[in-house]
């Protein structure tokens, strides 16, 4: 077999890895290189340096080790049965590709993720003697995010989260009858101990109180996960209420959903079709308005029909038109968990409303200057001089409300 | 009309001592005329030397002035110096101008400085180095050309970034340099200055064409986050409109590439596996063990980390049985770890119960919850997955074989009677001879002991149970005397 180049090793594992919708570098520690012969830095707030065509932020060099898999899971392009050329990088390659890019400003860091050759073990392994070469003998000083491995051994957790700013273990598939049905190698209990393990670390590693001793580091960045959506036929409504589950259970950072996409060589178990971005663009959505809205799970699915959220409008909107009897809600007296759920207004938007009634009572005009959707606001409140009268009844309203469909794009 | 020169385009110290002086002279806006670089005086302009000296008193303005200040200066319209003095003489008479949302004098600064940062914000992201080899000494030389002059102010991040890397930028107005040690600046330069291409390119651009999904073209999105404006000095740009082009056709082909016959080494591999395992009897106590971790006798084990299996010696004398594992048991994978273990293990101590003869099982072995935040609250198990999950609990009784089994609390006592509803009121206080010949006592859970809010009544439940406890340890030494 001829040896592959470098060049086309990469084209085969950062297309082995386009996949994977989570690409953050946010949220980490604040270190740099200043004062070090090393490289790197994260000051918070990441940085995207490049846009795919697909509209996503290129970030971190995005890669896996090696797509050769033991493990056959249906939806990935990876899998034992599939046809796709396979290439591996040795741990200098990797380390070599990350500082390159990195001296010349292409990349924040490494996002750096792998098939599962031999064993769990094995692989990662591998995974975490990239990070900590980058990090001991590099002196790298930029974000690293690695995949875990699920049922790789916790000392290996360990020393990833010591070298990582981010671990994510990915859950896959929204229900466990569909992980086993499409990954039959994958266990769910095993994804979902990883996760807990991850906390544990990330508990030990916050101070709390006084500590006598600086707790070690642990993976700053905290944990994260990604949930293939549309593969399977879970309903959104288990799709959220997993997500929930693994917020309130494990402290991620985030979950991710990723529509899923059509692999070529795909298995037979597979849709064959375009992803569906806009459900996967809703469920983003009402995470949002789970974590930071104070809205539940069943609430949230009720504005849609049998379990799924409503596509042509938002999920607060779609919300708000079937709980019509809470609305009007006057801006000038609601409470702020009330003013929350207000369609068009965010949370900005209420920390101002709440911040300049104290000084005086608000027009629907103070209120279209604070929030950039005031015609969605308006039939859902009362101002001083504003009243939506018969608006918030109207049989009407979800059709006025409905953004108009636009012409396709030409490409 | 007074022209005032400066020296540099972008310097807030340089601007603000000669703003002083002008405040300091009563010189209104009107008169003031603001020059840099090459911008010649007009005829009947005064220049700097009719500023007026010395310094003479002045007022203050805002903190949030200076850091407004600080961003428009780096603005590229030639208004900047004008405005900010405009605003800076109102601010003399009106020291809460900037708090009125309102006054377009305002909105233009709060603008013009999130401009700035945004310019400077895309510098940060889209600087491309290339490297030059100077003989042993290798250096990182970009072009860029902002809207802004935001160079001198973000140079600082790259220096903090590449701090072990030697490196330059050079834009139209002015270049920076690192030597590893100190920061410098000079003059601008132009594209030409900065080597034409980097031996790394030709892979980032792979890269760049890789990791592109083309079954998720979204144009306008990538549009607004990495503006046209932007591309020329970007190498990856150039496979931009090819990608955008194919995407159809490739997302095409990847719907219609349908499975194909899987290759050689999977088939070898599919071959060696072993048969899946049949699900067999269990046999003992550790084959319970581990089969537990795959039950699916009732939905809990889909929401929950794992199984809690109960834990102590094979063969103990007492075995306690709890409700079902909570947050902290369902992370660690084991019982009685959290607040209620801690009670328990209090008591146990405190009457005298040897601990290595105690083993402590939940009567539903997967944690029920409902998601709050980031938070899991408890959910009482239901009947259905008690009964479900008695299973588990039988074989620990049959192959652990204790002799006196202590129901805490009243799930855990209608598992073991198999009853639909028991009240621990009543039950407690005797020993309950069951049909096996074990010794059944039924107490509260120590997690109610926990919950109750008033010190007297925590005093007398906290009494009522030890007592239980002491029946139970009691029970275990009259054990010992019959054998």
């Amino acid at each position: 077999m001829v040896a592959l180049t470098l060049t086309r090793k990469l084209a085969i594992l950062a297309d082995a890895a386009k996949y994977d919708a989570s690409c953050a570098s946010s949220g980490s520690e604040k270190r740099n290189s200043a004062g070090t012969k090393g490289i790197g830095s994260t000051e918070g707030s990441g940085i995207c340096h490049s846009y795919a065509p697909d509209g996503r932020c290129i970030s971190l060099l995005k890669l896996l080790l090696t797509n050769f898999c033991i493990y056959d899971c249906a939806y990935c392009i990876n899998r034992s049965s599939s046809n796709v050329q396979r290439a591996r990088f040795s741990v200098d390659e990797v380390v070599q590709l990350t500082l390159d890019f990195y001296r010349r400003n292409y990349i924040e860091g490494l996002f750096l993720s792998s098939g599962i050759i031999k064993s769990p073990d094995h692989t990662m392994e591998e995974m975490v003697r990239v990070a900590r070469t980058l990090r001991e003998v590099h002196l790298f000083q930029g974000y690293i995010h690695l995949k875990v491995i699920p049922n790789a051994s916790p000392e290996l957790l360990a020393e990833a989260g010591r070298w990582a700013d981010r671990l994510s273990t990915n859950i896959e598939l929204p229900t466990d009858t569909a992980l086993e049905h499409f990954a039959p190698e994958k266990r769910p209990a095993e994804i979902r101990t990883a996760m807990a393990r991850l906390r544990g670390k990330l508990d030990e590693a916050k101070p709390e109180g006084k500590p006598k001793a600086k707790p070690q580091k642990f993976a700053p960045a905290g944990q994260s996960t990604q949930m293939i959506i549309g593969a399977d036929a879970a309903n959104d409504s288990a799709i959220l209420t997993r997500a929930a589950g693994l917020y309130s259970g494990y402290n991620l950072k985030r979950v991710y959903y990723s529509a899923f996409s059509p692999i070529p060589d795909a298995s037979s178990k597979l849709p064959l079709r375009p992803p569906p971005l806009m459900r996967e663009h809703r469920l983003y959505q009402a995470d949002w308005l789970i974590r930071f809205y104070g809205f539940d799970v069943p609430e949230i699915v009720q504005g849609g029909e049998n379990g799924d959220l409503d596509l042509a409008i938002d999920p607060k909107l779609a919300w708000a038109l079937k709980q019509r009897q809470s609305f009007p809600v006057d801006v000038n007296r609601a409470d702020r968990e009330m003013l929350l759920r207000v369609p068009g207004l965010g949370i900005n938007a209420v920390d101002r409303i709440i911040r300049s009634r104290r000084h005086h009572r608000l027009t629907l005009a103070d209120v279209a200057r604070m929030t950039a959707s005031i015609d969605k606001v308006r039939p859902f409140i009362v101002t001083g001089d504003w009243s939506p009268g018969g608006a918030i009844d109207d049989q009407r309203l979800r059709q006025k409300l409905t953004p108009q469909p636009k012409q396709l794009s030409l490409f | 009309m007074l022209a005032i020169r400066l020296e540099k385009l972008n310097d807030l110290d340089e601007w603000r001592g000669k703003a002083r002086r002008l405040l300091a002279a009563g010189m209104e806006p009107s008169q003031i005329v603001w020059r840099t670089g090459s911008d010649e005086n007009g005829l009947f302009e005064g220049g700097d030397e009719m500023l007026p000296t010395p310094d003479g008193p002045v007022g203050t303005v805002p903190r949030q002035f200076m850091e407004l200040a600080a961003g428009v200066i780096q603005h590229s319209d030639p208004e900047r110096f004008a405005r900010l003095y405009r605003v800076l003489w109102r601010l003399q008479k009106d020291h809460q101008l900037l708090s009125n949302a309102g006054d377009s004098d305002n909105t233009d600064l709060a603008r013009m400085a999130s401009a700035v940062r945004r310019d400077a914000h895309k510098m940060k992201a889209f600087v491309r180095f290339r490297s030059l080899f100077e003989g042993e000494t290798e250096r990182f030389i970009a072009w860029f050309e902002p809207d802004h002059y935001v160079l001198e102010a973000t140079a600082s991040f790259f220096a903090r970034r590449f701090a072990g890397m030697n490196w330059g930028i050079v834009t139209p107005y002015a270049s920076a340099w690192w030597d590893t040690e100190n920061l410098s600046f000079g003059p601008g330069g132009r594209k030409s200055d900065v080597p034409a291409e980097d031996a790394v390119e030709d892979d980032w651009k792979t890269y760049y064409a890789s990791i592109f999904n083309p079954a998720r073209l979204k144009v306008s999105m990538m549009k607004s986050e990495m503006p046209v404006k932007y591309w020329r000095n970007l190498p990856e740009a150039e496979n931009i409109a090819p990608l955008i082009r194919n995407a159809k056709a490739m997302e095409q082909d990847m719907i219609e590439r349908a499975a194909t016959q899987p290759p050689a080494h999977h088939m070898r591999r599919e071959a060696r596996k072993p048969e899946p395992q049949q699900i067999q009897e269990i046999t003992s106590l550790a084959e319970a063990r581990e089969a537990v971790q795959s039950c699916h006798r009732c939905p809990l084990y889909e929401h929950a980390t794992q199984a809690v299996f109960g834990e102590g010696p094979e063969h103990a004398e007492v075995m306690f049985v709890g409700e079902q594992p909570g947050d902290q048991e369902d992370l660690a994978g084991k019982p009685f770890i959290g607040p209620a273990g801690q009670v328990l293990d209090e008591f146990i101590e405190k009457v005298g119960i040897d601990r290595k003869r105690v083993y402590v099982t939940n009567a539903v072995k997967h944690f029920k919850f409902e998601p709050r935040g980031k938070r899991r609250i408890h959910q009482r198990p239901d009947g259905g997955e008690v009964q479900a999950c008695k299973f588990w609990l039988n074989l620990e009784v049959e192959y652990v074989k204790p002799k006196v089994i202590v129901a805490l609390g009243a799930t855990a006592a209608q598992s073991l009677l198999g009853k639909a509803s028991v009240t621990i009121g009543k039950m407690r206080g005797a020993p309950i001879k069951m049909e096996d010949g074990t010794v059944l006592f039924i107490t509260n859970h120590p997690s109610y002991l926990l919950r109750i809010p008033d010190a007297e009544g925590k005093a007398r439940e906290r009494a009522k149970f030890e007592a239980d406890l002491v029946m139970v340890r009691e029970a275990i030494a009259a054990l010992e005397k019959t054998p």
